[in-house]
């Protein structure tokens, strides 16, 4: 039996499907069964940013109406040897398309089949949310260093809270800019993880490669020699339970110039 | 067989107090009150207002009743009903008068969108985030910080306080005073264990929270001498 883990924000645009993506892919880079469930119904993005856009034949609305068989409506990506699928959301209709309970049976039967389910939450705190937490036993909280996203997390989180189904949920910081929060112009990581006050599980620097990447429907997670895609492989591996300490920010690839200042000691 | 008197008359030095029956039926009672009082009207020559007490022992009076026998005793001109005692309470008002005196313990971040409300004193153990809300009808005690709205004395007490161990508030409430942080706060100083009260001038004014100790006696429970 697996478990399913909902990756949340509240506020639109910091990054959940990029990191629903990514933590799928580095958990089936792990050698485990994954399942991405997109529940953006109406705006779905999961399967573009996975480059499965073209592979898809039916969608969840298909499976919760009894359309199709759930193994019919997943997209397996090749990259994979029978590790990775992808459940699309549907595009015609919208979240009022599916019932929460739905949603739960639906994720329940996925979790015999597979050992993680990852379930892409859509924007806002409406029907889209309560579907996407319906059949959660975990959540992550992604979060950018910026009030706003800080204080939609903060509601979200109340409201995961409320849900007594769900463990207490996990927080990636997103799209890291360490020279503005090194200047105080940023949150910085401390500041965001004592406001919230839930468990940080992952930070993110913001990097060109992650938007790269997504636009040629690849997954960062899959290029190892990148530094958000090392953050995402830490975040699937500390969802596995290992105990790996937070990737320092500074930039590995320092000028020389970088170099000498660091022997001398200036900063 | 002598009659026993179901409504006495005396006259002490906080003035006049009616003794009612509690065993009689309430029927009896009003009926004996109104001869009592009929023929005590005789003597009050000057039309001046006596104030009177009535004490009703271990009767209970609905709402209704209340009216009535207040009705009644005011039907004789000059006498006006100051106050009703009775001994007995219904549950519901105690229940009531227990809630508005209880401290209720919340251990629990407050956060956006969230409202924690209690109709006595508040202890919260944690947060009150940006965009939550605590409402007390009594005072408001943060053990931790409060970067929220906390009303206090929300049926109309002028007297409850707020107090917070990081006082960063949007806005404090106390009975009807509002307060907000200026639009451009300077978070920087650090405002820790800090107090919120209404002053003379019906302002609220947030100062240390020691100030507390002489501005609000009331907020000792403790009895007795220590």
């Amino acid at each position: 039996m697996g478990e399913a883990i909902v990756i949340t924000s509240g506020k639109g645009g910091v990054g959940k499907t990029t990191t629903s993506a990514n933590i799928g892919t580095a958990l089936a880079l792990q050698g485990k069964k994954v399942c991405l469930v997109d529940t953006d119904i109406g705006l779905r993005n999961l399967d573009v940013v996975m480059g499965l856009e073209n592979r898809i034949i039916y969608d969840l609305v298909d499976v919760v109406e009894g359309r199709c068989k759930i193994h019919q409506a997943l997209v397996k990506d090749k990259r994979f040897e029978d590790l990775l699928y992808l459940l699309p959301a549907a595009q015609t209709v919208d979240k009022s398309a599916v019932k929460p309970e739905q949603m739960h049976k639906l994720i329940n039967e996925l979790k015999q089949d597979y050992d993680y389910i990852i379930i892409d939450c859509p924007a806002g705190i409406e029907q889209g949310f309560q579907n996407a937490i319906a059949g959660a036993d975990r959540a992550i909280v992604v979060t950018t260093p910026e009030v706003s996203a800080v204080r939609d997390a903060d509601r979200i989180i109340g409201l995961l809270e409320k849900a007594k189904t769900i463990e207490a949920p996990k927080l990636v910081i997103n799209r890291i800019r360490n020279h503005m929060m090194k200047s105080g112009d940023m949150l910085d990581v401390d500041e965001i993880t004592t406001h919230l006050s839930i468990e940080l599980i992952g930070i993110v620097a913001d990097d060109e490669e992650v938007i790269k990447a997504s636009n040629h429907g690849e997954p960062i997670a899959l290029n190892p020699n990148s530094k958000a895609s090392i953050a995402y492989r830490n975040i699937a591996r500390r969802i596995l339970g290992e105990s790996i300490p937070l990737q320092p920010l500074e930039d590995k690839n320092k000028s020389v110039f970088g170099k000498i200042k660091q022997f001398f000691g200036v900063r | 067989m002598k009659k026993r008197q179901n409504v006495t008359i005396k006259g002490t030095k906080d003035g006049i107090v009616l003794h009612l029956d509690d065993s009689c039926s309430y029927y009896e009672l009003k009926k004996e009150l109104d001869e009592k009082l009929s023929e005590n009207q005789r003597s009050q020559a000057e039309h001046q207002l006596t104030h009177v007490k009535v004490d009703v022992g271990n009767r209970y009076l609905t709402d209704a009743q209340l009216e009535e026998i207040k009705n009644l005793i005011r039907q004789k001109k000059n006498l006006v009903v100051e106050k009703i005692e009775s001994n007995v309470v219904t549950r519901a008002e105690v229940d009531k008068l227990k809630a508005e005196n209880e401290v209720v313990t919340v251990a629990s971040i407050i956060r956006s969108g969230q409202v924690l409300e209690v109709p006595g004193d508040l202890l919260l153990i944690g947060d009150v985030n940006p965009g939550g809300t605590v409402i007390a009808g009594g005072n408001i005690f943060i053990m931790g910080s409060l970067k929220g709205i906390a009303h206090a004395g929300v049926f109309g007490n002028d007297q409850a306080v707020i107090t917070a161990s990081s006082m960063q508030p949007s806005q404090l409430r106390i009975s009807d005073c509002l307060n907000r942080a200026p639009d451009n706060a300077q978070n920087n100083e650090k405002r820790e264990m800090e107090c919120a009260y209404i002053d003379d001038n019906h302002q609220i004014i947030v100062d240390r929270l020691q100030v507390l100790i002489n501005l609000r006696p009331n907020l000792t429970s403790l009895e007795g001498g220590h």
